[in-house]
């Protein structure tokens, strides 16, 4: 851990920043080939992402992923429970920044800042009521490796009232933080 | 697209059933999520990670999560893979050693360390290390660290991949590779789940 970063030691929904440990590439060497794989110019801003960006076709394929995943609200699970699935997922890996950011937009979208909190200050076991609950126990038993995740988690989520679109959507969100966590965790650390 | 769909054809998952229609209604996701396999495994330049390298990780990645239909694919991608079959007992034998329940690790010193756990800190077994060479022995080191306890990750971990010959380059592309990983059999334990739940 480098002296000069001010590492948060408690998770939180603060905005943090993030510092590579490995060199990015430098804004000024940034091709088309780059652009494409950032698939958002701005994102050439973020250390994190012009680190990434030394691989472009994983990062675009990643990204859109990502987005996919999270933003195609038109049908499926509300975003509220999809940023419930990733900060659940990223409080049990440990990953202090990916919950963060996530933790923020699940306090934006469902209007319940509180039970997010508590989610971050109690850990998994929370008790945040029944549906939350079953969203929360399932992205935790995908992230278990080897993965726990079984016949019990989709009979809570039906009774939680998710339909398999839902729990399809459960499965994508959780599942594409053990993707982001493991990132985000051994590239970098974050900084208040 | 090339090839099937990966995590379709993982997962079991036909043309025209329940999980195909719902798969569908996240068509970037699912097209992005295969160009992602594509991306790390049919590279444009594998001039900084070898395809034998992404190979006998994957293979090993995916063995640390128990048997599955995606162990079995990736094993038999490297089997297949060019110098492959020469590392087949080395990386059966290192699955084996390296098999543990995670996730688990330490926090910043502070409050959560009350939530520190302890666990194995794998390191290659001394038989597996010449077959493997430097660089895979470093890479399976951080895959099990990246697969098991990924909050215990710290920059000394990339100073020791560097020195092992890994360039900045290639310890993105391997990183993504591990996480993706991480992904995939995810995605598709729980469409399995869900598919045998419904059968």
């Amino acid at each position: 851990m480098s002296a000069a970063v001010n590492s948060p030691v408690v998770f939180t929904q603060d905005e943090l920043g993030w510092v590579s440990w490995i060199e990015p590439l430098p804004e000024a060497e940034l091709t088309e080939r780059h652009f494409a794989g950032l698939v958002d110019r701005a994102r050439a801003k973020s250390e994190y992402f012009r680190l990434l960006v030394r691989d472009p076709e994983v990062l675009e394929a990643r990204t859109k992923t990502d987005k996919d995943i999270f933003y195609n609200t038109a049908d499926g699970l509300p975003r509220a429970e999809r940023e419930l699935a990733a900060a659940a997922t990223s409080r049990y890996n440990g990953c202090i920044y990916c919950a963060s950011v996530h933790a923020r937009f699940a306090s934006t979208y469902s209007k319940r800042r509180e039970d997010v909190q508590k989610l971050l200050d109690e850990g998994i076991k929370a008790d945040l009521g029944e549906r939350w609950n079953a969203v929360v126990k399932a992205s935790v038993a995908l992230a278990a490796t080897p993965i726990a995740f079984g016949p019990e988690n989709i009979k809570e989520l039906r009774s939680a009232g998710l339909d398999d679109a839902e729990i399809v959507d459960v499965i994508n969100g959780a599942s594409f933080f053990n993707w982001a966590n493991r990132l985000m965790l051994s590239l970098g650390e974050p900084s208040k | 697209m090339s090839t099937t769909d990966i995590i379709d054809t993982l997962a079991g998952i036909a043309p025209g059933s329940a999980l195909d229609a719902i798969r569908a209604r996240r068509l970037q996701a699912r097209e992005n999520a295969q160009k992602s396999y594509l991306a790390l495994f049919e590279p444009i330049d594998a001039s900084d990670v070898s395809l034998l390298e992404r190979a006998a990780v994957a293979a090993f990645v995916t063995g640390l999560h128990g048997e599955s239909p995606v162990a079995t694919f990736y094993r038999d991608k490297l089997a297949a893979s060019a110098g492959g079959a020469a590392l087949l007992d080395a990386i059966d034998a290192e699955i084996a050693r390296g098999r543990t329940t995670g996730p688990y690790g330490s926090y910043p010193a502070g409050p959560l360390s009350v939530e520190n756990t302890a666990g194995l800190i794998y390191r290659v077994g001394a038989a597996s290390k010449s077959a493997l060479g430097t660089r895979l022995v470093a890479a399976l080191e951080h895959a099990h660290l990246l697969v098991f306890r990924p909050r215990d990750a710290s920059s000394t971990d990339m100073k020791a991949l560097l020195a092992a010959g890994w360039s900045n380059t290639g310890i993105v592309t391997f990183s993504q590779l591990v996480a993706f990983l991480a992904f995939q059999v995810r995605v598709v334990t729980g469409l399995r789940t869900l598919a045998a739940v419904n059968g």
